[in-house]
């Protein structure tokens, strides 16, 4: 679990990208893609260095009016770390 | 809210571009799967159809990039075209040996927007790089990926594999990390083009395969977080067909240096007709209405090995020009796949290569010369076994019309070439150094 008050960022080997084509967000890098779902686009381009964790969560729980994302975002942002997405 | 990948569509337009922009090479790898008779279609399209054919790629929706060849950096619009690319949107990999990629030109590169640069190596030693790729290279590529770390690209480093270089891949990992490579793709050779003329020299056998994936298992442990190891499963060895780019016509689309479109790097060889021309017609026309792109997607084309098959939705039915230049027919099983009715084509050749080995080391053990096998450039040239690319080789199988298009002719083919270039001057290439 990373601590809510950092501010984490896409890695730089990463690039996250809107394809009007594929109607949705990719993660792309050195020859590859990654689709991405919706609630992962919308977690994704908010890991901008600027926002903490803290931020994000409470923004999208305001955004989709949905009262309890905590868990999700957070076991997201774990698997994306692990993944490399992240820094 | 669950977040995970999306699963794909059903019906979709090129994901993926990979641009050919040339077949000139400075390099003469044994194993380049690049097609032998390329100098017949060494028309390349010029800076404008190329800018077009971009555009229309983007705009169905491709996103991913490759700058290929040959040499790609031989191109003196390369650094236009990257830059027209990235204004496009798309991600833009750079695939090169590295020769020709000075200071200026990477800075110029870094200013139009590459994403990324893949960087070849032969070898962990200079002897086996330079002897592989008949070049004096080793040196500069090792100046080139310090030049790509110091620019601040991702590096992904390639190696492609065989018998000479398997019994190295500890060293050649070592030598990737001392390097600051991001990823490794250890590329088992994969038996197209001059690969396919020289397979019987290039082949490892089953247990040199299995000794350096146990390798590559135990570096990969070690630099887990800041390295990547890809190791390519390798061509005939595995127990399953690959899934040969994902599908036919699936996602991915190679435009040659002609400006020919092909579903894969070696389709060229494949029996029907020529592919669609992008100097003629569009990237969309080529790819939802061509008969080349068209022929063996889906599932209709199948044997009724492969349409009974669960497999099918993974494995596509293996590789077209695998099951091409193993059985004849381009619509046939890949007969690596247990299933296949000619398995046995397949199972002969990792037998070959078994046979071989114990006859080299029986020879050994008798006290008898091993073959030769002189790591110094331009020694190639007359090494039994093995056929460099080269544009004179290249010549002659045109000449002599016997191309390794079916399993007949190779050897004829072979003899061909070797005599060819016995010919060619034993100098590198003149941006070799």
């Amino acid at each position: 679990m990373m601590p809510t008050h950092l501010r984490p960022t896409v890695a730089p080997m990463f690039r996250l990208q809107f394809e009007p084509a594929q109607d949705g967000w990719v993660l792309l890098y050195p020859e590859g893609m990654v689709r991405l779902n919706a609630p992962a686009a919308e977690i994704l381009r908010r890991c901008d260095g600027l926002h903490t964790i803290d931020e994000i969560i409470h923004e999208l729980e305001a955004a989709f009016e949905q009262p309890a994302l905590r868990d999700d975002v957070c076991g997201f942002l774990g698997q994306a770390r692990q993944r490399g997405w992240l820094q | 809210m669950s977040p995970a990948i999306k699963p794909l569509p059903a019906q979709r337009p090129p994901l993926w571009l990979l641009a050919e922009l040339t077949y000139r090479c400075p390099l003469h790898c044994v194993f380049c799967s690049n097609p032998v008779d390329h100098m017949a279609h060494r028309d390349e399209m010029g800076t404008e159809d190329w800018r077009r054919v971009l555009t229309e790629a983007r705009a169905l929706g491709a996103v991913q990039l490759g700058f290929s060849g040959g040499e790609p950096l031989l191109r003196e619009d390369l650094e236009e075209l990257v830059a027209h690319a990235h204004g496009l949107g798309f991600y833009t990999n750079l695939i090169t040996s590295g020769i020709g990629l000075t200071e200026a030109r990477a800075r110029a590169l870094k200013s139009a927007g590459l994403d990324h640069i893949q960087l070849s190596f032969q070898d962990s030693t200079r002897e086996l790089n330079d002897f592989i790729s008949s070049t004096r290279t080793f040196e500069l590529k090792s100046r080139v990926a310090a030049l790509i770390k110091s620019m601040g690209w991702p590096m992904v480093m390639n190696c492609v594999m065989h018998r000479y270089n398997l019994p190295h891949v500890g060293r050649i990992i070592e030598m990737a990390e001392r390097l600051g490579a991001d990823y490794l793709e250890l590329a088992n050779t994969q038996y197209y083009g001059w690969a396919w003329l020289n397979r019987h020299a290039l082949m490892p056998t089953v247990d040199e395969l299995r000794d350096a994936e146990a390798m590559v298992m135990a570096h990969r442990a070690r630099t887990e977080g800041r390295m990547k190891i890809l190791w390519v499963s390798p061509d005939y060895a595995d127990a399953k067909p690959k899934p040969c780019m994902a599908g036919w016509g699936s996602l991915f689309m190679v435009v040659a240096p002609d400006g020919k479109a092909l579903p894969c790097h070696s389709a060229r060889m494949l029996p029907g007709p020529p592919p669609p021309d992008l100097r003629e017609v569009s990237v969309r026309e080529a790819w939802f209405d061509s008969e080349t792109f068209n022929r063996y997607r889906g599932q209709a084309w199948m044997s009724d090995t492969c349409g009974s098959c669960d497999e099918r939705h993974t494995d596509h039915g293996g590789c077209r020009c695998q099951a091409f230049q193993l059985t004849g027919d381009a619509a046939a099983t890949d007969p690596v796949c247990p299933k296949s009715p000619l398995r046995g084509v397949v199972d002969a050749l990792l037998e070959g290569a078994s046979g071989r080995r114990a006859a080299e080391q029986s020879a050994q053990a008798l006290g008898a010369a091993p073959q030769p096998l002189r790591f110094v450039p331009g020694a190639a040239r007359t090494t039994p076994g093995l056929i460099h690319r080269s544009d004179a080789a290249s010549l002659a199988l045109i000449r002599d019309q016997i191309l390794p298009g079916g399993p007949a002719g190779v050897d004829e083919a072979r003899a061909a070439a070797a005599a060819a270039t016995a010919s060619v001057p034993a100098s590198p290439g003149p941006n070799a150094c």
